[in-house]
């Protein structure tokens, strides 16, 4: 059965995670590679890297830190933040990133997720969305949320998948940072109305959320970043809660062997 | 003996080189068929739609079956693997290499209303999903029945007598193929955890014995 995937976020800016490292224990949380290496351990299924600089100059900087990840992680990589044409989605994906995810960009020019989708093909584009509840629906913000739009998430959901987006990162501003839980109708309004996988985001605060957000909320995956770092294991542990509910994840073999060793 | 991974232009092959180098793997990128002639081993990888395929007109076949007349092993990965195959309906007009028989087709729910639970039947198949061994072979070793790997396609091989790993995703299909020295995976064993290094590994120790 497919498995319902668990995404780490890591925001980075000047090649330091900067967002959500509360576990002192760990010497090297503010590293990148080394926080990589770790959730690869703890059975993370993809790993996104958020470039919260995203600044022309520091590009650079980025593709070291992207390159550095790679090294560490043989899972799917996707780098996102301030990607706004051909160039910089290429020096992304020629650092190692699998996917780039387009936000204000791909808003203002959707023809960019067409190229994008016929370059590197449509597995290799996302398209981030950030909306927010008003007057019933859900409308879109860009420009990091400080922006808003006249596009309904949903509508544009559609029509970026129609434009060669392979999957869509939707977050809830509403939601984001609450710890509150995911916005499940949100989520599920997108889900229902695209093909192309859904990753849930904004809100993550307990392990039942994710269980929310995988049945009512119809995600495809989840996506969090600083509830991983309360403690060593999280991923683990919330994998185990999931499979004790039913929620089809990625074990590992110990899972399966009734806490064997695993072989390998 | 050296391995030619085959840039045909079918997306990027960054994580391909990356877990061949992690695994120690002499390998180049062929500028065209005729420098296939020292090669001991071939990577046809790829990524989109089966036209993509294309590409690989006579010259690289002749060269890539050359390979294989010499004793090499030809690995097809993603729309590399349904390329082994005689075509696939997302692009009917391209032949493919033809070596293992049956067409790809795309994935479907049986049940045109999709799943009974109400659930989302989505395709593009896109996640980790989990490998059924339905025969032994060397390409295996080391792989637990239920591993999972990550997966990214729209069409699917048929389940045939070279199928040794099968996944079910709506339609069970082919996701491992092996006969004697031709290999396919439907799945990114360059995304797929240690599993699929170990299947990469398994790939390249025959390659290099």
């Amino acid at each position: 059965m497919l498995s319902k995937r668990i995404i780490a976020c890591l925001d980075v800016r000047d090649g330091q995670v900067v967002k959500g490292i509360n576990f002192e224990g760990l010497r090297s949380a503010g590293d990148p590679a080394a926080l990589s290496r770790r959730y690869n351990r703890e059975g993370i299924d993809e790993v996104v890297i958020l470039d919260v600089t995203a600044t022309i100059e520091k590009r650079k900087a980025m593709a070291r830190t992207i390159h550095a990840v790679a090294q560490e992680i043989f899972l799917p990589l996707c780098v996102g933040g301030g990607i706004n044409d051909e160039a910089h989605a290429d020096a992304a994906i020629e650092a190692g990133a699998d996917k780039v995810s387009l936000n204000t960009a791909a808003i203002a020019r959707p023809e960019l997720l067409t190229a994008l989708a016929r370059r590197y093909g449509s597995q290799a584009v996302i398209v981030a969305i950030d909306a927010k509840r008003e007057g019933g629906g859900f409308r879109i913000y860009v420009r990091s949320g400080r922006q808003a739009t006249e596009r309904d998430a949903v509508e544009w959901a559609r029509e970026a998948a129609d434009r060669g987006a392979g999957e869509i990162l939707l977050t809830s501003i509403d939601r984001d940072g609450t710890k509150s839980g995911f916005d499940c109708e949100l989520t599920a309004a997108v889900s229902e109305a695209v093909s192309i996988p859904v990753i849930a985001s904004g809100g993550a605060g307990t392990f039942d959320h994710f269980v929310d957000v995988f049945t009512a909320g119809k995600a495809d995956a989840a996506l969090a970043a600083s509830i991983f770092h309360y403690a060593e294991h999280a991923v683990a542990d919330l994998k185990q809660h999931l499979h004790e509910r039913g929620i089809p994840v990625r074990m590992g073999r110990w899972a399966r062997t009734g806490g064997a060793e695993p072989s390998a | 003996m050296s391995i030619a991974l085959i840039d045909y232009d079918a997306g990027n092959l960054t994580s391909v080189r990356k877990a061949l180098t992690h695994l120690g793997a002499r390998f180049e990128t062929p500028a065209g068929p005729a420098a296939l002639a020292g090669a001991g081993a071939v990577i046809v990888p790829g990524v989109g739609n089966f036209e993509v395929t294309a590409a690989l007109d006579a010259d690289w076949r002749r060269a890539i079956a050359g390979v294989l007349e010499r004793g090499g092993l030809l690995l097809g990965i993603c729309v590399g693997l349904q390329w082994l195959f005689e075509g696939s309906e997302e692009a009917p007009g391209v032949p493919g290499f033809g070596a293992l028989p049956g067409r790809c087709r795309r994935i479907e729910h049986p049940d045109p209303a999709g799943p009974a639970d109400g659930a989302l039947f989505k395709v593009p198949h896109v996640g980790w999903n989990s490998l059924h061994r339905t025969r032994d072979s060397w390409v295996l070793d080391g792989v637990e029945e239920g591993d999972q790997v990550y997966f990214t396609h729209s069409y699917a091989a048929p389940v045939g007598p070279e199928c040794i790993g099968s996944t079910t995703y709506g339609i069970e299909f082919a996701s491992v193929v092996e006969r004697e020295r031709l290999v396919g995976m439907q799945f990114h064993p360059e995304k797929s955890g240690d599993v699929g290094l170990r299947l990469f590994r398994n790939v390249l120790d025959r390659m290099a014995a």
